[in-house]
């Protein structure tokens, strides 16, 4: 069993410099994502920055070449979270008028 | 406990668990490098043994099999907790949630929403079924798909309203979805049981040819059932936090 996979060469293989370039830009990008995020203090905007940033997760996952759990980030993370934060968001407000 | 003992405290933890961490740090294979054998044993031999291409999912399906039963029921556990938790209790009652001024109605969704939502409905299903029955051919699989299709009835709601949220899954039959789904993977599971095979074990037949729809025995059929049941989970789940979001409960008399 060799240590490593042999690297193939397709028409679709991306050259090693341009794909760390990705990789860095993607992660400074999650970074931000993530500041701004947490500096979002107004709770439904805060909810919308998170869905972006769970985009940008998802982007983070692809460009690190794992598809299977892009597509997770992508529903869970972007949709199906910030959903049920709305929704309880939307409760809290009826509850205060 | 002075702010100074306090601050005292916090500098000695935090200079501990920095040591540790850059320690840890110190200690990582390198950016890229994998170092165990486990990952390059399953790339060499998944395909040939299961015919499936999509390897995390033979993963998730069938290596490590028994794992993914365990988090199915994570997330079947969680929809039904929240639908005993939410359940009426005795002596509530509901009145429908109207606008709470009473010189003005509820705005309507606008044309725009309802049209976006409506045109992407049915792309969305699409979508949704392709990832939950394709798990064995490419990157895919049940939760994802389950979700997507999950995600269709959240645009029905968009593009009409509560009421034909309720309508169109009724609280009874999405439980019963659910625990459909859950069942079919437990039972797909033990059907390799009375042949005398370990639980889980793939005794469908696996096709001939690598990453064809009908290939994997047990994989697709397996990840059918986790779309299935995830699909209804989040259904369930989204269905009670909008009830509880627009329906204002009241203590009876």
């Amino acid at each position: 069993m060799t240590p490593h996979v042999a690297a193939v060469t397709t028409p679709y293989t991306v050259p090693a410099a341009l794909m760390d370039t990705l990789q860095v830009t993607v992660l400074v990008l999650v970074a931000a994502g993530a500041t701004a995020v947490v500096l979002t203090r107004q709770p439904v905007r805060q909810v919308v920055m998170l869905s972006a940033y769970g985009l940008l997760l998802a982007m983070l996952f692809m460009v690190f070449q794992a598809p299977d759990v892009t597509l997770s980030e992508l529903t869970v993370g972007a949709v199906v979270l910030p959903i049920l934060l709305l929704l309880a968001l939307a409760k809290v407000r009826r509850r205060e008028e | 406990m002075t702010p100074a003992a306090r601050r005292y405290i916090f500098l000695v933890a935090g200079a501990g668990f920095l040591a540790f961490y850059l320690w840890g740090l110190a200690g990582l294979p390198g950016f890229g490098r994998y170092p165990g054998p486990y990952g390059t044993v399953i790339n060499g031999i998944a395909v040939a043994q299961t015919k499936a291409t999509g390897v995390v999912s033979a993963i998730n399906f069938s290596y490590r099999g028994f794992d993914t039963v365990g988090e199915e029921f994570v997330l079947f556990a969680a929809a039904t907790g929240m639908s005993i938790v939410l359940r009426h209790l005795r002596g509530e009652r509901e009145r429908p949630a109207l606008d709470e001024a009473m010189d003005r109605t509820a705005p309507a969704t606008s044309e725009a929403v309802r049209m976006a939502a409506l045109l992407l409905a049915g792309p969305t299903v699409v979508i949704g079924w392709y990832l939950a029955s394709h798990a064995q051919t490419s990157p895919s699989g049940g939760f994802q798909g389950g979700v997507v299709l999950a995600t269709a009835f959240i645009l029905i709601y968009l593009a009409g309203q509560f009421l034909v949220f309720e309508r169109v899954s009724p609280i009874a039959i999405t439980d019963a979805t659910e625990a459909v789904g859950a069942a079919g993977f437990v039972c797909t599971g033990l059907g390799a049981v009375p042949l005398g095979l370990p639980y889980l074990s793939n005794v469908l037949p696996l096709g001939t040819t690598p990453g064809a729809v009908d290939s994997s025995g047990t994989i697709a059929l397996i990840s059918f059932f986790v779309g299935v049941e995830v699909a209804a989970a989040f259904v369930l789940i989204v269905g009670e936090l909008l009830e509880q979001a627009l329906l204002v409960r009241q203590e009876g008399r």
